[in-house]
């Protein structure tokens, strides 16, 4: 799970998960508390998903 | 150095090479021969009047290559009783097993004897990794058919090195790069000789580069995971998220290490339990809170719902501000060794 995805894919990840901003990939101080920790978990889920998926090669996530 | 004392030169040479014998041969243990061997007549021929070979030192590859802690001392001290000025390595050429016994007794012989030491090998042999950072390394072709090329660039380097002459670049001197950068004075200012680079790359001419990008390696994807809701996950970060006070002290640059954290008994991270020791990029959003980086509390929602079996009880971070690719490549290695052996299935990692 990463902000810069093109850094990620230079180096070779193979299952990308964009993420919010570079200071906080996993939140976003401007919402409140509660809907902060839902769009954390909206993006944990997204990863399990890309976890779950079978891939051929390098593949970002996006909606 | 007086111009009449020839320089005292030892050989490290395989069985093959030494002239022992083939593969059959590879179990040979380290021995001496007087004077130059096989290739040594042309590393002899290149140093001319300036040094001479005066033994040459040969171990089978099979000896080093399964059980070199026990070999090199072997092979190093009877460098030692040469009382060599100097040591010759191979070529070793594509050689893996011999470029690694080039390297290691290369390494040794530096540290220990204190003389300049150079050795050859192709770009790829797995020495080159381990020891082009230690060691002179002259790149050769991918077999002996090389050798011709190879010899003269490795006695002049030696020669240098041994009259304590300073050593030019990788280009000009035929060696592989050693990850060492030096300052100089250009002519031009940076933007100048980006802009004459950038003109040169247009009209299709022949230009270098001030930074060549490292090589990344490519691995094909594992296999998605089956089941869920039985697997283990664990939680690594290249953010910097560590226990309040960063008790291993991981640097916020150029990390030396990672960290092993337990996550027994947390199901939150705060600004009293935790910190990001990242260096870069604005700390106030991961130290205010930290699952912004390390999300630990929607993975214990998920795991307490059963949506995944269960969360690996320790958190792996390290820093990824200026930390080279060669020492990140090591951290996760050693990481994915942990996990393995913990049984663990998949992994979230996360980056700032």
């Amino acid at each position: 799970m990463c902000t810069v995805v093109p850094i990620s894919l230079t180096v070779g990840a193979n299952r990308i998960v964009p993420a919010v901003a570079i200071p906080h990939p996993l939140g976003n101080p401007d919402l409140p508390p509660a809907e902060e920790k839902a769009l954390r978990r909206r993006l944990v889920e997204k990863a399990l998903r890309a976890l779950q998926t079978e891939v051929e090669g390098q593949t970002v996530f996006e909606d | 150095m007086a111009e009449h004392k020839k320089l005292r030169v030892v050989h490290y040479l395989n069985q093959f090479f030494g002239q022992i014998g083939g593969e059959d041969m590879a179990g040979v243990a380290p021995l001496v021969k007087e004077g130059p061997v096989g290739p040594g007549l042309a590393l002899a021929g290149a140093l001319g009047e300036a040094g001479e070979v005066v033994a040459t030192v040969i171990c089978g590859d099979n000896y080093a290559g399964d059980n070199l802690e026990k070999a090199v001392p072997e092979i190093l001290e009877l460098i030692r009783q040469q009382k060599p000025d100097a040591l010759v390595a191979g070529p070793a050429f594509n050689a893996g097993r011999y470029g690694i016994a080039c390297g290691a007794v290369g390494q040794a012989a530096a540290r220990e004897l204190g003389i300049p030491v150079v050795t050859g090998m192709y770009q790829e042999n797995p020495g080159v990794e381990l020891y082009r950072k230690d060691l002179y390394i002259i790149a050769t072709e991918d077999s002996a058919r090389g050798m011709r090329g190879a010899i003269p660039k490795m006695a002049a380097l030696l020669l240098k090195l041994a009259r304590g002459e300073e050593i030019g670049s990788p280009e000009a001197e035929g060696y592989l790069p050693r990850g060492i950068r030096r300052n100089r004075f250009a002519a031009e200012n940076g933007a100048a000789r980006a802009v004459e680079m950038l003109v040169a790359k247009l009209k299709g001419e022949a230009f270098t580069t001030e930074l060549p990008m490292p090589d990344f390696d490519r691995v094909p994807p594992n296999p998605p995971v089956r089941d869920l809701r039985s697997a283990t996950i664990a939680l690594v970060t290249s953010g910097g998220i560590v226990p309040k006070g960063n008790p291993d002290r991981i640097e916020s640059s150029s990390a030396s290490k990672f960290g092993k954290y337990s996550l027994e008994g947390l199901t939150d991270l705060t600004s009293d339990t935790h910190q990001t020791a990242h260096g870069g990029y604005d700390p106030v959003y991961a130290n205010g809170d930290p699952d912004r980086v390390l999300p630990l509390d929607v993975a214990r929602e998920l795991e307490a719902e059963g949506v995944f079996g269960k969360l690996h009880p320790y958190h792996y971070a390290t820093v990824g501000n200026g930390t080279s690719v060669a020492n990140a490549a090591r951290y996760g290695a050693a990481i994915a060794a942990d996990l393995k052996e913990a049984g663990v299935d998949a992994v979230i990692l996360t980056s700032t």
